[in-house]
């Protein structure tokens, strides 16, 4: 009885006690209440995953009403593993979370922090499970808001501009997606996903539809913060709290390349956008200049959050150059480092929130000794670099791996040899860090400092652990990942 | 115990030894006990395979698929169980030997580097029983993180500069270079395996397989070749056991052993001879023997001259192997080996000489042979092997690599040996000489040192009567070398 409701449960537990979470006030309280919720969620997501790899898609009718006039909740593999991913990261990030939150935010305002993060988990859970393109934009709405109020929590008063920075981005990138499904609405009168797969290439030649495309894809670029859209995203996680940056580096944009996912390979795989449009160039171009310029970027970079923000700019580019090869193999490429970059960058968001905890920042002077002074922080924050540089064993080999053979079966050479010159660059930023925390002595005057709280290092730790599990028994994630792009390229969600 | 059972232990044993390690930081006399021990369970365990081996036996393990069809896979050939067993060996002469210099010189920082040591052991084991080039290239690159914490073993900026040198070098080739031809060596040949005659023949066009080599050439930067030999100067900032060990032995020798593994088991030296788009690899290997001697020439730090000799020596290995005759690569696996116990000498000695005297040129060791008769003579022992002067070791490989140059008509390459021996004796000659017979400069204050500890000297000794030993009794690397063909 229950099994057959998951998939609006998931969304909707969140939801429910978000405002619960309003009325309790007192922090601790609010934080198990949601804690309890996000490993419940996790739960479901896995429960989810099982089954859709068993038995193939779930659809579920709200309230019972079939599709045009009820909005329907669908689950093929691509959302069923984004889902988990999603979950996955916002229980442990909660785990995480107490005393980061209790040291970044003032006390008055904590209960509004988990509020606010119990909405944004709603939204970004309800984006992957919805079947309906105006539902989404409403779950996109409710995550973007309680995110601008999040980064707004952050101690240093940039946090406002760059929230409020943010909010003018996002709000620019969510219009310009209702924009585009207005359009669509014109010219098909359904929301629904699957309906729309369906219409669009008896509509596909239309301008309008045209028109619509291109607002489409350009706002949710916006949100996933592909170069040179890219703009909100250092100052938001640079100055928000440790604990919304860890969780939105591997979330938010993660679900908005879902949503190009969709809108590319369910809405328009029949008509193949990608190619009929010269979408494909763009994306692959402004991928690969993503890559280059964001991690050079990076090296120069003082705070190590602002410094891992635009190495976020940089991975976000390799998704989307995997999406753009349109292959399965590049597909599952993108969808796999979907995946393993959320580990990575969340491992090392979370280091990073260690550090502030104990240190008071993240610049490059605080970091100096810091592999003697906190070394179980620092060896997570290390395992998560050696990830982003592809060293075997680890995630990011996986998804370079894939990377590169996508483009090598295309017959791309060049792009194969941009990936791996890419990946140098990364070895430099990444070095830097190694050089600072292992080389470089600590100040004199130093205070003496004590390892980050157990549940901190704990939280981090199951992830740095994760990304080397998953780097060397890549087989289960990779062949979800294989069949999800198999069935975008043939079928998606019918 | 079952071999299969046998490599597992011999993977885990050093991981468990690091372990141990680290938890016993606080009671020296301990530590070093486990690193022995685990040292000696290592070459026991390596070493029980050989006979299975001599017979023909393959014994394999699977551990688990990394990705979907590729498998980290471990599988005994006698090439890595001639790597396995001299580095385990040498580890348990080098492991006495860091006791004694470790604690002489006072290093600080020494649990990391004795877990690094056995993490570093691990990675080299792997490597000489790597069944895929999947597996070969991950623990490639372990080997090469888990050195960078020993080359920068004192945190100075001369350390991190080298360090630097070191991990951008290795790093950069395995990525750009090693890790595109193993991609692309998968969707050529759909295999990764190593197979005896190779699993490309046929596959491809002679440039694509010819782009591959080089390629391949230049992506395993451990072997040293010219261009990307800069790394092996700079790695010498180390403390001389992890120049001893690493920088003459596991990690080099790891390098030159992915070369010959890569010629035989993947494009198959049959195949290779028949395209001929491979012969440049000759005349590189020719020059960098050449240059790098005459580099060693003009190198006055001590571990500087032995490292440019390491780099020379090195090529004689890959020469050896792109001469592509069957004697000659017999003659490739005895270098490895012969190479390692000469030069693993070597650098026990230019330890040895810094732990008692401090000394680090070689403008200042006039007269010392008097002061370190047993440092001295290990390293006129382990220099006339270099040479290749019987009866010390260096002799035996040189045969056979000569005699497989003149087998093919490789000209060439015996013009190329008979120059770099000469050079080789420029080199090192003049060091035995100066020790030996010139007087000790009276005016500065040596203060009175003698030979180093106990320790160092049994180490330099027994690697020293290794070296003339295997001249007499080479039959047991010979015959496995043998097997190569």
């Amino acid at each position: 009885m229950i099994a057959a409701h998951l998939p609006i449960l998931q969304v909707i537990i969140p939801l429910i006690v978000a405002p619960i979470a309003l009325i309790m006030r007192d922090s601790r309280t609010v934080w198990v209440l949601t804690l309890s919720v996000t490993w419940v969620t996790f739960s479901i997501s896995l429960t989810l995953l099982i089954e859709v790899l068993d038995s193939g898609n779930i659809i579920y009718r709200i309230g019972g009403w079939a599709a045009p006039w009820g909005i329907e909740y669908v689950l093929d593999k691509v959302g069923a593993f984004v889902l988990v991913i999603v979950s996955a990261i916002g229980s442990i990030v909660m785990t995480y979370a107490r005393q980061s939150v209790e040291a970044e935010i003032p006390d008055d305002r904590i209960y509004l922090f988990y509020t606010m993060f119990l909405l944004c988990l709603t939204g970004l859970l309800g984006i992957v499970i919805t079947g309906d393109v105006f539902n989404l934009f409403v779950f996109l709405e409710i995550s973007s808001l309680s995110s601008y109020v999040m980064i707004s929590l952050g101690r240093d008063r940039r946090a406002l501009t760059a929230a409020y920075r943010y909010l003018i981005m996002g709000t620019i990138g969510a219009t310009f997606y209702i924009i585009g499904v207005g359009l669509i609405y014109m010219m098909t009168g359904t929301l629904n996903i699957a309906d729309l797969t369906v219409l669009i290439p008896s509509v596909s030649d239309s301008r309008t539809i045209h028109t619509a495309m291109a607002f489409l894809t350009v706002g949710v670029c916006l949100k996933l913060a592909l170069f040179p859209l890219h703009l909100w995203l250092p100052n938001a996680y640079t100055y928000a709290p440790s604990v919304v940056t860890a969780f939105l580096a591997a979330t938010a944009t993660k679900v908005s390349v879902y949503i190009l996912i969709r809108i590319v390979f369910t809405l328009f795989g029949d008509v193949n956008i990608l190619e009929a449009s010269g979408l494909q160039n763009i994306l692959m171009t402004l991928a690969i200049i993503a890559l280059f310029t964001a991690s050079t970027i990076a090296i120069f970079q003082n705070n190590m959050k602002r410094l891992f923000a635009y190495s976020s700019v940089a991975q976000i580019g390799y998704i989307i150059l995997g999406l753009s090869f349109a292959s399965q193999i590049g597909i599952a490429a993108g969808i796999i480092h979907l995946f393993n970059h959320s580990i990575i960058k969340c491992t090392i968001f979370m280091g990073l929130g260690c550090i502030t905890l104990r240190v008071g920042g993240v610049s490059v002077k605080d970091m100096c000794g810091l592999g003697y002074r906190m070394p179980w922080t620092m060896a997570a924050i290390v395992i998560g670099g050696l990830g982003l540089i592809g060293i075997p064993m680890t995630v990011g080999f996986v998804s370079k791996w894939y990377l590169v053979r996508a483009a090598f079966e295309q017959g791309m050479w060049p792009i194969a040899a941009l990936i791996i010159t890419s990946s140098l660059l990364t070895i430099v930023y990444v070095w830097r860090i190694v050089e600072t925390a292992y080389l470089k002595p600590a100040p004199k005057n130093a205070p003496n400092i004590k390892e980050a709280p157990l549940s901190m290092l704990l939280s981090s730790w199951v992830l740095a652990l994760a990304s080397i599990y998953f780097g060397v028994n890549a087989t289960t994630t990779l062949n979800i990942a294989l069949e999800a792009a198999d069935s975008l390229l043939n079928g998606g969600l019918k | 115990m079952s071999p299969e059972t046998t490599i597992q232990a011999a993977l885990v044993i050093p991981l468990v030894g690091a372990v141990l390690i680290a938890f016993s930081g606080h009671w020296p006399n301990l530590r070093e006990t486990i690193t022995m021990i685990t040292a000696g369970t290592l070459f026991a365990l390596v070493a029980s395979l050989y006979p299975l081996v001599m017979n023909g036996g393959r014994p394999s393990v699977v551990i688990g698929e990394m990705l979907p069809g590729l498998s980290i896979a471990f599988s005994v050939e006698p090439l890595g169980l001639l790597f396995a067993m001299i580095a385990s060996f040498l580890w348990i002469i080098n492991s006495l030997y860091s006791i004694g210099y470790m604690r002489e010189n006072k290093e600080k920082n020494q649990t990391r580097f004795y877990v690094c040591f056995a993490i570093a052991l691990a990675s080299s084991i792997a490597i000489a029983f790597a069944a895929n080039l999947l597996t070969l290239f991950a623990f490639y690159e372990a080997l090469t993180l888990c050195t960078y914490p020993l080359v920068t073993h004192s945190g100075t900026d001369k350390a991190k500069k080298g360090g630097r040198v070191y991990l951008g070098i290795l790093l950069f080739t395995s990525i750009g270079f090693l890790l595109t031809a193993i991609v692309w060596t998968w969707l050529i040949a759909g295999d990764l395996n190593f197979t005896s005659g190779g699993i490309l023949e046929g596959k491809a066009s002679d440039l694509v397989i010819g782009t591959l080599f080089a390629l391949y050439i230049f992506g395993i930067g451990k072997a040293a070749l010219m261009p990307v030999h800069r790394w092996l100067p700079a790695a010498m900032v180390a403390p001389t056991p992890v120049s001893a060990l690493l920088h003459a032995v596991a990690v080099v020798k790891a390098g030159v052993f992915t070369v010959i593994k890569i010629v035989i088991y993947i494009f198959g030296y049959d195949f290779l001879s028949s395209i001929g788009t491979t012969n440049w690899l000759l005349y590189l290997s020719g020059f960098t023997i050449l240059t790098a001697s005459i580099l060693a020439i003009r190198q006055d730090n001590l571990k500087r001259r032995l490292a440019y000799s390491t780099i020379s020596q090195l090529s004689y290995v890959i020469m050896a192997t792109a001469i592509l005759a069957p004697l000659s690569i017999v003659g490739a696996g005895l270098h490895i080996a012969v190479h390692a116990f000469g030069k693993i000498t070597l650098f026990f000695a230019a330890g040895s000489i810094y732990t008692a005297a401090h000394k680090t040129e070689v403008s200042q060791l006039d007269g010392i042979g008097r002061r370190m008769p047993w440092t001295m003579t290990a390293f006129t022992i382990g220099a006339l092997s270099m040479i290749g002067v019987p009866p010390t070791a260096g002799f035996i490989s040189k045969w056979y690599i000569l005699h497989g140059a003149f087998d093919s008509g490789h000209m060439l390459a015996i013009v190329v040996i008979v120059i770099s021996t000469l050079l080789n004796a420029g080199y090192f000659l003049p060091i035995i000489y100066a020790a030996f017979f010139k007087e000790e400069e009276k005016d500065n204050d040596n203060g009175n040192f003698g030979e180093a500890s106990v320790a160092i000297v049994v180490a330099l000794s027994i690697t020293a009567a290794a070296t003339v030993l295997l001249f007499f009794f080479p039959g047991l690397f010979i015959e496995l070398a043998q097997k190569l063909i």
